[in-house]
């Protein structure tokens, strides 16, 4: 039996004693000590699926792309609109690579205002994964100086999920006007002193908040949410089983430099002045790609038994020829069965087509699936 | 009178004559999380010592279940493919795995007692 490894030589995040003490089972997290539940997994994912659950996301990387051309320059690198942002909206996008891979995905907000720092020019906020942070930042910083913009690493700040139906409720009462935000919405707001970025989004298929906080103040701020009946800590293994059954990718995994954001099945986030323009790394393969279908394509995969299969798995069509492999995989609370993502071939990828996942030498009976697993919560 | 053994892979093994039941131990049930499926042997498979005998998924991951001692499976839970969270409500009682007809006595002896296992995983923590 493999036990986790211990998170000694990681890095902590400003809450790191709040887990501790709330019970916390620490791992190591590309490079971070974080916890991977406290109560449990289930239990931890039905308080977001049901109620309301805190996260600490700290280990993200937070930015801003500042200058006066900071659009037009992420544009270059990314096939999401961004120039069409409005002040205080956010998108999920990709940093694509020449060939149409995926160096990372990303929320890019556009700030204002009092938010954005620059009255005088235009200023992005962006959340990157965390153990692709060090390369993306190296490389948008290099990227966006011919463009004279500049890259902000912000250190000093936590990161908050705080998911669920109950979330909004909760918030309000300590934040007023929190609720007001709009999905995809982001505003300034202030706590104890303290200025909070907070925007209504999420990872987990839910309505729910992201609340960026100043080191400083990110213990009280958990704390005074967790005073409510309504909210729990979860960790990553909650977080992980949520947004497998939300059908959201994980980079690293679902997602990475030899999948494409249409192969992925992203081409929702690629605008249609994008499409039409052009313009940004890998654009010749993803254009080609959106115009004239991609070879393979993830799909949402239902097992029919109880055995999960996990990433990968071989997938195989109903005559026990290979056609994909599965990249996430698991137990879906929710759902009540198990699920899983993977790539297939294209031929393979329709709704209800059977197929079978090898596991330890078995071929699991499932079918290919939509996503989400479930029905999101967002409140729109 | 039954005599319970430990691994060191956190099995346990209570013997009652010629049968040893196995599952895990209530700190592995700990470790691993909300149980949602265990794999279990077929009965009659011959299994020896510290062979891969049956595989439990968690939420987060499989993990191999080894034969802390050989012999033929002669009996398996049954209960928990409709209820895998046994495992995890009473992992050392209605959380069993497989029963098996042991095949050598001798091979119990370098399995730890209830005292050296609680102290064992004391070390490793």
């Amino acid at each position: 039996m493999a036990t986790d490894t211990g998170p000694e030589a990681a890095r902590r995040t400003p809450l790191y004693d709040l887990h501790v003490a709330q019970g916390g089972r620490m791992v190591d997290f590309a490079g971070y000590a974080l916890p991977v539940q406290y109560r449990g997994i289930i239990a931890e994912h039905e308080q977001a699926r049901d109620r309301a659950a805190l996260f600490d996301v700290s280990h993200m990387g937070q930015a801003r792309i500042v200058g006066a051309r900071a659009a037009e320059a992420l544009e270059s690198l990314v096939p999401g609109d961004i120039a069409g942002l409005g002040a205080g909206r956010m998108r999920y996008t990709q940093l694509t690579d020449d060939n149409g891979g995926i160096r990372d995905d990303l929320m890019v907000t556009r700030l204002a205002g009092d938010a954005s720092g620059d009255a005088s020019g235009d200023a992005l906020a962006i959340v990157v994964n965390a153990a692709c942070k060090d390369d993306d930042f190296a490389y948008l910083g290099t990227a966006l100086a011919g463009w004279d913009c500049s890259l902000e690493v912000d250190e000093s700040s936590a990161l908050l999920a705080f998911q669920g139906p109950e979330a909004a409720a909760v918030l309000e009462a300590e934040i007023p006007g929190a609720d007001g935000l709009a999905f995809l919405q982001g505003d300034l707001f202030h706590w104890r002193g303290a200025p909070l970025w907070i925007s209504r989004s999420g990872y987990t298929g839910e309505d729910g908040f992201e609340i960026s906080v100043p080191a400083s103040h990110a213990t009280a701020l958990a704390e005074a949410l967790l005073d409510s009946e309504e909210v729990a800590l979860a960790g990553l293994g909650a977080r992980d089983s949520l947004r497998l059954e939300a059908g959201l990718c994980l980079y690293g995994h679902d997602i990475d430099l030899t999948t494409t954001p249409v192969e992925a099945g992203l081409s929702w986030s690629i605008g249609k002045r994008r499409r039409a323009e052009g313009g940004f790394a890998g654009a010749g393969t993803i254009l080609d790609q959106l115009r004239n279908g991609a070879a393979r394509r993830r799909i949402g995969l239902r097992l029919e038994g109880r055995a999960p299969a996990r990433e990968g798995a071989e997938i195989c069509d109903a005559g026990g020829a290979p056609v994909g492999r599965v990249t996430s995989g698991g137990f879906g609370p929710t759902v009540g069965a198990p699920v899983a993502m993977g790539y297939v071939a294209a031929g393979h990828a329709a709704p209800g087509t059977p197929l079978t996942l090898t596991v330890r030498g078995r071929a699991l009976p499932a079918r290919a699936a939509c996503l989400p697993f479930i029905a999101p919560g967002y409140r729109r | 009178m039954p005599t319970t053994y430990y691994s060191e892979d956190h099995e346990w093994l209570r013997v009652d004559g010629a049968t040893g039941t196995v599952g895990i131990t209530d700190h592995a049930q700990e470790q691993l999380g909300d149980v949602v499926f265990v794999e279990l042997p077929e009965i009659g498979r011959t299994v020896l010592k510290g062979d891969d005998m049956a595989v439990v998924e968690s939420v987060k991951a499989a993990s191999e279940i080894y034969a802390p001692a050989g012999g033929e499976v002669i009996e398996t839970n049954g209960a928990l493919e409709d209820n895998p969270a046994a495992v995890n409500e009473d992992a050392e009682g209605d959380g069993w795995f497989v029963r098996l007809k042991l095949a050598d006595p001798a091979e119990l002896e370098d399995l730890m007692d209830a005292e050296a296992y609680a102290a064992f995983v004391d070390s490793q923590s």
